[in-house]
């Protein structure tokens, strides 16, 4: 069916009486490829189409979905809200109003994302990939290649009972390549990759051996390092690191839901309350966090969330100071708090909810070489490898891939199995230099997970290299 | 319910697709479908309830030494023509797998269609209608701080393939994934699950959750960093075997050199003769097959009394590795695991323990030295100091560091003599299947670091 026809039976089909009800037809076409050693290891297409009926009646919210794209089956899925929505609503834990689903406000500019090329071949992406492996395997020390590409074209078309349309198309790339090197003893890992908002003209051959190359070459220089020391010390983070830093300890405590308790059976409270917005000292006065859906490549960057709302930058933290959460104008409603364009929903088999999307670090004014020279003894750490943190995102502890020590001013010795561990306020205070726009990356993944039912979305973060002072450090086993 | 999975249907429309194949191709059909209906709820009130009708069907072609699958939607909805519509998107989306195939160079380590058998079992269930279930978890539960999510339907896994394959599993099951909460925002966590939904039974989970919550209304002991003689309760035992599924067991992990328990397959460390792992069909909580159609032993000892007997090999793995398949699916990673019980009785736990630390559930555990076998995590809900053999209070949540070589090895005390069994609780993309049996167990010396 077309948009013009499921339109037709929607619209037939919603009965007057319900207060808003919403339908989401998403396609979702994707190709993934690895390989292993230079060899295809496996490669798949996706060609995916769902449909999601939201209703919201009596303050209550319900959702069907489903694979069946026919007009029974839309017909089906809004008869199998409304009775959900009959059935759940002696049971509302909150009166939502219809504020919680305003207008739609179109965009001013169209969706920055790219759609997936139709030029591109599983064997083209294959070719790269298995390129990059040969070049790591020119490395006598390297025991095992592999490369990672997908390229995702997610299509969203949403349409309501009070007369709202909308079409959205975004593309997204995702790869990643690994080399394992062993030297003596021991075996070590590096990693290159991203989730970005970008097309097939990403996978370039240049690009990509060139950067295997490196990973290979690090690869084998960790497997012949001495063990990260276990010492409290300065810590430069790089921004492949910096991202889970931000996700972990600075994202998830603050989506309203969770703090709402909504989360507290699966992902964890917070230790964050409401009475703290617009109070609280979260880090120290170089820390500043914008929730920003307009960088153009970065993952999860989008002009309506899938609520119609309409996404803009706005401050999180700034100079350190608690400014806002993530909250979709449900949490908002509910929490009587300001919140953000974030609701979202991983696909159309799951009901949207507060997600952190693009959460970024502000840029400061310091260049990466003199946050280096100004260091007596520290560490530089590049690449997550390693996270764990407690329910309430206090206590966590971090690994790393790569690091280097830093002595008198000087990048000195490379260690392997770098680890850090803290306590998510005071370690944000420990924040003493934040790199200039020359030292800042983005990076994604699309593995953030939360929710009952659970859902698996991506999430962007922009972030340059961040000093911190005086943390734990530990090395391995 | 309705139907939107039938055998029938699924089988027809596979002959019709087989008879399409050009020369030298073999197809396999895979489906993984559900009829879920999610009931979310926070404060003992509906959040948000989901009905779903999902079909995943993905066709695996092998075709001239290459071989790429396609994922694409399925429902044998009620339409006229459905069937017809079906079979026409499928053979569309066939004409495009084989086009993108064609375009991969050959893979040396191709894995040959076969005809692993045939393989049917349908378990019937009982649960009542979404309005009756909000009665049953909430109505007794008003006023109390409930939290969680029921889920419950038709699941199913079936595939087909060009050799003669045919096999299929449906059951029909529930799991209510609840938390109770109290006003300082202590907690307990419990799982009721079944296929034949019984609110007595859940009543009475609720209220020995209850007994276990009021345990919690004492102030909170700050226990310092140290090593601990600590009780893992069969939820926490079953947090951590997680873990084995995430690059421990795995046997391509392992030949990448990246396995935690590669230092036990190269005899360098030791378990304890006390831990035995198998994967366990006969629990019956998912089907014995894979996603190829390869049946697993009904038991697959991985290890025995400390001794490492086997990985989990795929039959790719297998052909990379000239190893053994021994039916893991495609991740590797344990689907119906069992950890073998011990000695240790529920009444004698605390007396062993005498002073420590009593563990109820862990949280977000991840490897902070991998090949090491060494993990970080935190504990979570219940969780209790000891002292001589008395549950002293609550403790404020600890982050521990620690190897497996050590809490499964030479610090294992013992296991207990009962098990408890944990429905796969995950659900994303579409819900899990499978869970675990497992017993607690007692570890001397155990490190917390935070």
């Amino acid at each position: 069916m077309n948009h013009e026809q499921i339109k037709k039976v929607f619209l037939e089909t919603c009965p007057k009486s319900i207060d808003f009800i919403a339908l989401r037809f998403i396609k979702n076409k994707a190709k993934y490829c690895s390989v292993k050693n230079s060899f295809p290891h496996s490669n798949s297409l996706v060609t995916d189409k769902g449909i999601q009926v939201e209703v919201l009646h009596g303050g209550q919210f319900s959702y069907a979905a489903t694979h069946d794209i026919s007009p029974h089956g839309i017909k089906s899925a809004i008869k199998r809200a409304i009775l959900l929505n009959e059935q759940s609503l002696k049971w509302n834990l909150f009166p939502f109003s219809l504020r919680t689903r305003p207008k739609f406000e179109k965009a001013q500019k169209e969706s920055s994302s790219k759609s997936l090329g139709k030029e591109t071949t599983l064997g083209e992406i294959n070719d790269v990939l298995s390129l990059a492996c040969g070049v790591m395997k020119k490395e006598t020390a390297v025991i095992h290649s592999e490369g990672h590409g997908s390229l995702r074209n997610i299509e969203t078309y949403h349409i309501t009972s009070n007369g709202d349309e909308d079409l959205n198309t975004r593309g997204l790339l995702d790869f990643s390549l690994k080399a394992i090197a062993q030297s003596n003893n021991d075996i070590q890992t590096r990693t290159w990759g991203n989730t970005l908002q970008l097309g097939s003209s990403f996978f370039q051959k240049e690009l990509f051996k060139k950067e295997a190359s490196r990973i290979a070459k690090e690869a084998i220089d960790l497997a012949n390092a001495p063990e990260c020391p276990s010492e409290a010390m300065d810590v430069i983070l790089l921004p492949d690191q910096m991202i889970l830093q931000i996700h972990e300890s600075i994202g998830h405590p603050l989506e309203l839901d969770r703090i709402l308790g909504d989360e507290r059976n699966y992902a964890g409270l917070s230790f964050i309350k409401k009475e703290n917005f617009g109070q609280y000292q979260y880090g120290s006065p170089k820390l500043n966090i914008t929730f920003d859906p307009t960088v153009e490549t970065e993952a999860a960057s989008y002009t309506l969330d899938d609520t119609g709302v309409k996404a803009s930058k706005e401050f999180i933290i700034k100079e350190g100071k608690l400014l806002r959460g993530l909250g979709s104008l449900e949490s908002q409603e509910r929490s009587r708090l300001k919140g953000v364009a974030c609701s979202r929903m991983s696909s159309w088999n799951r009901p949207p909810i507060d997600r952190m999307a693009n959460l970024n670090l502000e840029p400061g004014e310091t260049s990466f070489e003199s946050m280096v020279s100004n260091m007596k003894r520290g560490v530089i750490m590049a690449t997550n490898k390693s996270w764990s943190i407690d329910d309430y995102r206090n206590k966590f502890q971090f690994g790393c891939e790569y690091a280097q020590l830093v002595e008198d001013g000087r990048p000195t010795k490379i260690v392997k199995n770098p680890n850090y561990r803290g306590i998510t306020t005071p370690f944000w205070h420990k924040l003493k230099e934040v790199g200039n726009q020359k030292s800042r990356e983005i990076f994604g993944t699309p593995y953030c997970g939360k929710g009952e039912p659970n859902q698996a979305i991506e999430v962007g973060h922009a972030s340059p290299a961040c000093l911190f002072e005086n943390v734990e450090v530990f090395g391995g086993a | 319910m309705e139907n939107y999975f039938k055998k029938e249907t699924f089988y027809n429309i596979g002959q019709d697709l087989f008879k399409g194949l050009e020369k030298g191709e073999d197809l396999t059909i895979a489906l993984s479908g559900e009829e879920t209906t999610y009931i979310r709820f926070n404060g003992a009130k509906v959040r948000q309830a989901l009905n779903v009708v999902q079909g995943d069907l993905i066709m695996t072609l092998n075709s001239k030494n290459r071989t790429s699958s396609l994922r694409v939607g399925f429902a044998d909805g009620k339409d006229q023509n459905s069937f017809e519509s079906n079979l026409k998107s499928l053979k569309e989306a066939l004409k495009e797998l084989r086009a993108e195939t064609s375009t991969l160079p050959e893979d040396p380590y191709l894995v040959p269609t076969e005809n692993h058998g045939q393989y049917e079992r349908e378990h019937e269930g009982s649960l009542p209608s979404a309005s009756q279930l909000m009665e049953d978890i909430l109505g007794p539960n008003q006023g109390i701080d409930l939290v969680g999510v029921y889920s419950g339907g038709r699941l199913l896994r079936a595939n087909l393939n060009s050799k003669g394959q045919k096999q299929w599993f449906s059951t029909i099951n529930f799991l209510v994934d609840f938390s109770l909460y109290d006003s300082a925002q202590n907690a307990v966590k419990e799982q009721y699950g079944g296929s034949h939904w019984d609110q007595k039974s859940f009543l009475q989970q609720i209220k020995l959750a209850k007994k276990q919550l009021e345990l919690m209304a004492k102030p909170k002991v700050k226990v310092p960093r140290g090593h601990y003689k600590t009780y893992f309760g069969p939820a926490a035992v079953h947090e951590i075997l997680g873990m084995m599924s995430w690059g421990a067991v795995s046997g391509s992990s392992w030949k990448k050199g990246e396995s935690a328990l590669g230092l036990l397959a190269n005899e360098e460390k030791k378990l304890s003769p006390q831990f035995s792992l198998q994967e366990n069909f006969e629990l019956g909580l998912c089907p014995p097959f894979n996603e190829r159609g390869e049946i697993s032993k009904e038991k697959l000892s991985i290890i025995t009394n400390g001794r490492l007997e086997t990985f989990l090999i795929n039959s790719k793995t297998a052909q990379e590795y000239n190893l053994e398949a021994n039916g893991a699916g495609q991740y590797e990673g344990l689907r119906s695991p069992s950890i073998l019980p011990g000695n240790l009785k529920e009444e004698d736990i605390l007396k062993n323990i005498g002073t420590g630390l009593y563990l109820s559930n862990l949280h977000y555990l991840n490897w902070s030295d991998q090949r090491g076998g060494r993990m970080t995590g935190m504990t979570r809900f219940a969780c209790f100091w000891v002292e001589n053999g008395e549950m002293v209070a609550p403790i404020e949540d600890l982050r521990f560091d620690e190897s497996l070589y050590r809490f499964f090895g030479e610090n294992l005390i013992d296991l207990t003599q009962f098990t408890e069994t944990f429905p796969e609780p995950g659900s994303y993309h579409r819900k899990g299947i499978g869970g675990s049996k497992v017993p607690g167990m007692i570890v001397k010396d155990f490190a917390f670091t935070l």
